[in-house]
């Protein structure tokens, strides 16, 4: 996992220490960001969705999650607990000169919603990635979507390997209501991704529009 | 030389303990999202936790919380906990993210709309 500065040690006097390259800084007049999660299982083409319309090479943060109760004893110290560390990959795109936004990846397994408590917080929606040889985790992950009010749309990767199904039948499979935008993508086209992500900004538009007007 | 880079992979738990004085990102008293921007008001000074300087040294331009996580291979919630200290000591500020009621809703999502269409 590539996630810190590649500069050699040679380079620590030109640019001590990890960090953005300079190609990478954000302009000084960048005044907020918004973020956008985009969540599927394992291989379903998240990091490559990210990656091919960030701006800068996709970043991982890590977050530890201590093991509570399975053959852990009494943690009254701080001695070494069973510990596991859950990846973040994450991209950004400058909209304009004072908004940026942030693309973050994220497991939709039900084991690692854990990590999902801030990451939803302020988001302005989430695209569901699905793979259409593994839809049973799209199930989960629609149901939560759903439950929290997050608003979003469904991207099917289309791998060459797939089944190919219509999309009015995937959206029969994944019970998805009708208001909800199904679109097929291919991950690695950088066109095709921000083309997923205008999906969602149209989509919320309409959800915007419709509140406003009511 | 820096220890921040030698990983979180060389430090464990224990490491991290000691880098935030056995705090927890939850009890951080500032709400900092993943994509708060973080600026720095001057340069590192001698003398400072390794953690903080190198904080300070790579916020010279916005940065988020995130990439802050992700550069100095620190967890968001040990980072959070850094920052907290930086801004109480007034020498990092933050921009926070975009409240949803700030901006009405709809300019907002047409400034991304208005982005997305320029990539």
């Amino acid at each position: 996992m590539d996630f810190r500065s590649s500069e050699s040690p040679a380079s620590v006097e030109e640019r001590p220490g990890p960090g953005p390259r300079s190609e990478d800084a954000l302009p000084e007049t960048a005044a907020a960001a918004v973020k956008v999660v985009i969540v599927g299982g394992f291989g379903v083409g998240k990091t490559t969705l990210v990656g091919s319309v960030s701006e800068i090479r996709p970043l991982t943060t890590e977050e530890t999650m201590t093991q509570a109760g399975v053959g852990v004893d009494d943690t009254a110290g701080v001695e070494r607990k069973s510990t596991t560390t859950v990846a973040m990959d994450f991209g950004r795109i400058s909209i304009n000169e004072e908004l940026v936004l942030y693309l973050f990846g994220t497991p939709g397994q039900e084991r690692f919603w854990f990590l999902w408590r801030g990451l939803f917080e302020g988001a302005l929606g989430a695209v569901v990635l699905v793979d259409t040889r593994r839809l049973e985790v799209s199930f989960d992950v629609i149901g939560r979507l759903e439950e929290r009010s997050v608003p979003f749309v469904v991207a099917v990767n289309t791998f060459p390997d797939a089944p190919a199904y219509p999309l009015d039948e995937l959206r029969a499979a994944l019970d998805l209501p009708d208001a909800v935008p199904l679109v097929e993508c291919d991950a690695r086209l950088r066109s095709s991704s921000r083309d997923v992500l205008m999906a969602l900004m149209r989509y919320l538009q309409t959800l915007a529009l419709t509140t406003e007007a009511s | 030389m820096n220890p921040a880079d030698q990983g979180w992979d060389g430090g464990g738990p224990e490491r991290l303990y000691v880098i935030t004085g056995g705090r927890s990102g939850s009890s951080a008293p500032t709400a900092l999202d993943l994509v708060t921007l973080i600026v720095a008001k001057s340069a590192p000074r001698p003398g400072m936790q390794p953690e903080q300087a190198a904080i300070i040294r790579i916020c010279q331009r916005p940065l988020s919380v995130a990439e802050i996580s992700a550069h100095l291979s620190l967890p968001v919630s040990v980072v959070t906990v850094l920052l907290s200290d930086l801004m109480a000591d007034n020498r990092v500020f933050s921009r926070p993210p975009v409240p949803p009621a700030k901006l009405p809703d709809i300019a907002l999502i047409e400034a991304v709309i208005d982005g997305l269409q320029k990539l």
